[in-house]
């Protein structure tokens, strides 16, 4: 059955010219490639064009997919890549990557977290906006250090720093998270208490 | 034990199991019996555990439909180092330690080398000083600092890689010619 394939061996037979087995590949990593990117977007239509992108330029330079790290942290990598890239484009400062993002975006997300006030936010969808409200850095740390399977190293040779930096790292932007979600979501995180 | 650390990298640490077996029974005394830590504990345990739960986000139905549409009209690229000639890069090393060897020579050129007659145990050299090698001469502000200098040398490089891409270019259409 195609889906116990693993990723070399599919991506062999995608080499050998059986372009329809790319397919799995993409069903396998579209949610992690598409939460990542929308992370760092913001932006629900970009972020699909984004990952779609993203796996036009992965079959591409498949052959450059040396297997001497997963597939996963590879694909990560040019995910990495073709955000910072899309920010570039929009102008916005990525090389402050600290920063966070602007208050209008903040405002916005405020303004649309008032409106749904009466409705209660499922754990989940609090996370995430949680999240988004991060930098973009602090956002894709998060999400490969528990949603991608990644570890330190893999971490690191994603995002080009070092193990013990990218831990030092992952603990600040998880503080930020805490604070994050006492200051926009209180009332959620009481309500989680109680439960 | 690293008793400097903040609490809280020390507790992120042992809630991700990044700590040592020590650390990791000294930070289970102190949540057991400190107040402030089991506070702190719980706090963080709690961000942890939301994130461990917390789902990813799907696209829309048509996304793989669209990306493989999208790929149906591409190849795989061959491997970077395939079409990467190993003889240019060794090449374009080579050009540069020439390079380098012709200054050093002709920098050593300039110099007035002349042996000195006040030791009898042997011949020594003595070593060029900046006053023999007329350096003082050359007014290397007005030299490098000049537009037309730096233009100039940009457009020798420029140059120089046009004329690399038109050579590359030849090699490719004359494999291409052959295949």
């Amino acid at each position: 059955m195609h889906t116990e394939l693993t990723d070399t061996e599919i991506i062999k037979r995608i080499l050998k010219g059986d372009q329809a087995i790319f397919a799995i590949l993409v069903q396998r990593y579209q949610q992690y490639v598409f939460t990542l990117v929308h992370r760092f977007t913001d932006n629900r239509e970009d972020a699909e064009e984004i990952s779609q992108d993203i796996f036009v330029k992965a079959y591409r330079s498949l052959a450059d997919f040396r297997g001497d790290s997963k597939f996963s942290t590879w694909l990560y990598t040019v995910v990495r890549t073709s955000c910072i890239t899309f920010l570039r484009k929009k102008k916005l400062d990525t090389t402050s990557i600290d920063n966070e993002r602007t208050a209008l975006q903040l405002e916005n997300r405020e303004s649309g977290f008032k409106a749904n006030a009466i409705e209660q936010k499922s754990r989940h969808a609090m996370v995430n906006e949680a999240i988004r409200l991060l930098s973009p850095d602090d956002s894709q740390l998060i999400t490969l250090f528990y949603k991608g399977e990644q570890s330190l190293d893999e971490i690191g040779r994603i995002m080009g720093l070092e193990p013990n930096t990218v831990k030092v790292k992952l603990h600040r932007a998880r503080n930020r998270l805490k604070e994050k979600m006492e200051k926009h979501f209180s009332y959620e995180i009481k309500e989680l208490h109680n439960d | 034990m690293n008793t400097q650390q903040p609490m809280e990298d020390r507790l992120w640490d042992y809630i991700d199991g990044f700590c040592s077996p020590t650390e990791r029974s000294a930070i289970e005394t102190l949540i057991a019996e400190n107040r402030e830590w089991q506070q702190k504990y719980a706090e963080l345990l709690h961000t942890h555990q939301l994130l461990n739960n917390s789902e990813l986000e799907a696209p829309s139905m048509r996304f793989t439909k669209n990306v493989m549409e999208e790929i149906a009209r591409y190849h795989v690229a061959p491997a970077t180092k395939s079409y990467i000639n190993k003889n240019i890069i060794r090449g374009i090393g080579a050009f540069f330690l020439t390079m380098l060897a012709g200054l050093f020579v002709y920098v050593l050129a300039q110099f007035k080398w002349s042996g000195s007659s006040s030791s009898t145990s042997g011949p020594s050299l003595r070593l060029p000083s900046v006053d023999n090698l007329g350096l003082e001469k050359i007014n290397y502000a007005k030299t490098f600092n000049s537009t037309w200098v730096i233009a100039f040398m940009l457009i020798v490089v420029v140059m120089g890689w046009m004329l690399l891409d038109m050579y590359l270019q030849q090699k490719k259409n004359q494999s291409a010619k052959q295949s």
